[in-house]
């Protein structure tokens, strides 16, 4: 319970939690996209300490973001100033964000900003924040998300949070971080493997499959509270949770009837129900946004391959046929392409993109051993796990390709990552 | 006066060390329940062990832990993406099977194990395909349902680390675990 408690005055929000700071994610852009538009962030004027460090992660997001060409605004900008439209346009900027950060009475700071359209000279939102020192990183994020979608029409992921798994010797760590690494938190340590860990769509609760039992069990957690339950342990093995869209039920994969089948459980371990029947392996349940399918990969067909099931139950129908070996089903967010992993004629595991309506197939990476797809929650860029000079790192693809990051954390390895979702 | 106080210091680090490094109290195994069955185990059949002249005994839980009884061996290889028991573990698993049959009250954790590549949940279930598989052997061999059960630890516990056939080959095995060693 110690450990419960470290969580959560990390949670709390001290800024620094020196025990895992060390361990943190660093983003690294390898690729991005080829339309880049131009914005410029000027430096926001008012409380310096704090108008830098907002200023200096907005621009580090949209950066990050492959979508976006930093120009440099020449000059502080004030989110009140009419900015200087004749210069920046000179500079080839479209857009530009000022802003200012003024502190109140209560140690707390309002910051405001204002997003303009460089070549119209209109105002394109003015949006304003209350927030702690503390929750200076996670304001920026919010500028971010708001600059993104005003320019893009899709909503922004810098807010979100991704998990994800890091091995060290002997040690196996649940690790939550935001989107681009920073604020790192172990919500689970163990001397056990932990895989497969899967947001609950309200991003409020983790279930995973841990092996500290000597097989592997599947646990619901709570991350406010860091409090967990046992969801399926079974006589033999339990894996695969995957939450369904309303977070009332998780399909997981049992082998409590003989062989890895498919089964519905509601969150709290109650109520379980076979979804599908097999003579071989069905696993890596994954449900489709709209809750009529869940995919599925299974070996019934002599290879694996992955196959889709309505979730009120029936036949099951096989949506991959190239190649011997395609695993890891994840529906995008809208629902119209499936990404997973491919295994290419010369044994490497490559992460694939197909479009479910013409069944065309993109492989998105030129590694071997990808692993483990999430995407997104605005479903454009695709996290999964692969190997870089022996070692596991998280890498992330635009749904175009383009785009590419990779998240590493020095001497560790680091697998099993799966993207949170949207916060509001 | 130095020495003295240096070798109390000592003696008392060496003391406190004591006390830290003490481990816990080894898990208890079931009590030593020996059924004597005779002629339970197949002792001619030792696939890799030659059987020495001096006799032991086979049919004990004792025998577990004999280099010379095939009962010390406990893991089954397997093919890439095979789970199908290979002929030359037909008479390991007959050594395992007859020995549940004839101690009742031993059980067994088998847990099945893949190599690294590919999707670890389709790994888990070839695992536990392999799992399956030792456990179905063991049954028709005389074990009952209730002695057995059949996990998966997928790729996640590898015997061999290294990348290759070699360590490959070592990872996909089915491992047997009798009370007391899980």
């Amino acid at each position: 319970m110690k450990f419960n408690r470290l969580v959560l005055a990390c949670a709390a929000g001290l800024a620094l939690c020196s025990v895992t700071a060390r361990a943190q994610l660093t983003v690294e852009i390898t690729g991005a996209g080829a339309n880049r538009l131009p914005v410029a962030i000027a430096d926001f004027t008012g409380e310096r300490i704090v108008a830098q460090a907002l200023a200096s992660v907005v621009r580090a997001d949209l950066e990050r973001s492959g979508l976006f060409r930093l120009v440099d605004a020449g000059a502080a900008l004030a989110d009140s100033a009419t900015p200087p439209f004749e210069d920046l346009k000179t500079r080839g900027a479209d857009a530009v964000v000022g802003g200012s950060v003024v502190p109140g009475a209560d140690g707390r700071y309002e910051t405001r900003v204002r997003l303009s359209d460089v070549p119209k000279q209109t105002v394109l939102g003015n949006p304003a924040y209350l927030h702690s020192g503390a929750q200076l990183r996670a304001t920026a994020h919010r500028i971010a998300d708001f600059i993104y979608e005003k320019l893009t029409g899709e909503p922004g992921v810098f807010s979100t949070r991704i998990a994800y798994v890091v091995k060290s010797t002997g040690r196996y760590e649940l690790k939550i971080a935001d989107a681009d690494g920073a604020n790192d938190q172990a919500a689970l340590a163990s001397r056990e493997p932990i895989i497969s860990p899967a947001w609950s769509p309200d991003g409020s609760k983790l279930a995973y499959v841990s092996f500290e039992a000597k097989k592997p069990v599947v646990y619901v957690h709570d991350l406010a509270s860091g409090r967990r339950h046992v969801a399926a342990n079974f006589k033999g093995s339990n894996s695969a949770p995957a939450w369904s869209p309303d977070g009332k039920q998780l399909a997981v994969v049992l082998t409590k009837d003989g062989g890895s089948q498919l089964y519905l459980v509601n969150a709290d371990g109650s109520g379980v129900t076979r979804i599908a029947t097999s003579s071989g392996i069905d696993t890596e349940p994954r449900w489709s946004p709209d809750a009529h399918f869940i995919y599925f990969t299974s070996d019934r067909g002599g290879s694996p391959q992955i196959y889709r099931v309505a979730s009120s139950g029936g036949a099951a129908e096989r949506v991959t046929f190239e190649g011997s070996y395609n695993v890891t089903p994840r529906p995008s967010p809208d629902g119209k392409s499936l990404a997973f992993i491919a295994r290419s004629s010369n044994g490497r595991f490559q992460l694939a993109l197909m479009d479910l309506a013409t069944k065309q197939t993109q492989i998105l990476t030129d590694s071997a051993k990808d692993e483990s797809p999430s995407f997104a929650p605005n479903g454009r860029m695709i996290l999964y796990a692969t190997e870089i000079g022996g070692r596991g790192v998280l890498a992330a693809v635009s749904s175009d390709g383009r785009v590419k990051q990779k998240l590493s954390v020095q001497a560790a390895d680091v697998r099993e990552p799966a993207w949170g979702p949207l916060v509001r | 006066m130095r020495t003295p106080r240096l070798v109390v210091l000592s003696a008392l680090t060496l003391l406190l060390a004591a006390c830290g490094s003490q481990p816990p109290a080894p898990e208890q195994a079931a009590s030593g329940v020996e059924s004597r069955t005779p002629g339970a185990v197949a002792v001619e059949s030792a696939p890799v062990t030659q059987v020495k002249p001096e006799t032991f005994d086979a049919g004990g839980i004792a025998a577990l832990k004999d280099p010379r009884s095939p009962l010390s061996k406990r893991s089954v290889y397997f093919d890439y993406d095979s789970y199908v028991v290979k002929d030359e573990f037909q008479s390991l698993l007959t050594a395992h099977g007859k020995f549940l049959s004839a101690n009742q009250k031993m059980k067994m954790l088998i847990q099945g194990n893949a190599d690294e590549r590919g999707s670890r949940e389709y790994n888990l279930a070839l695992g536990q395909k392999r799992a399956e598989a030792v456990k179905k052997a063991l049954a028709l061999l005389g074990a009952r349902e209730d002695q057995i059960e059949a996990v998966s630890l997928g790729e996640e516990k590898p015997a061999c680390t290294a990348s290759g056939e070699e360590c490959w080959a070592k990872n996909r095995r089915g491992d047997m675990l009798y009370t007391g060693e899980f």
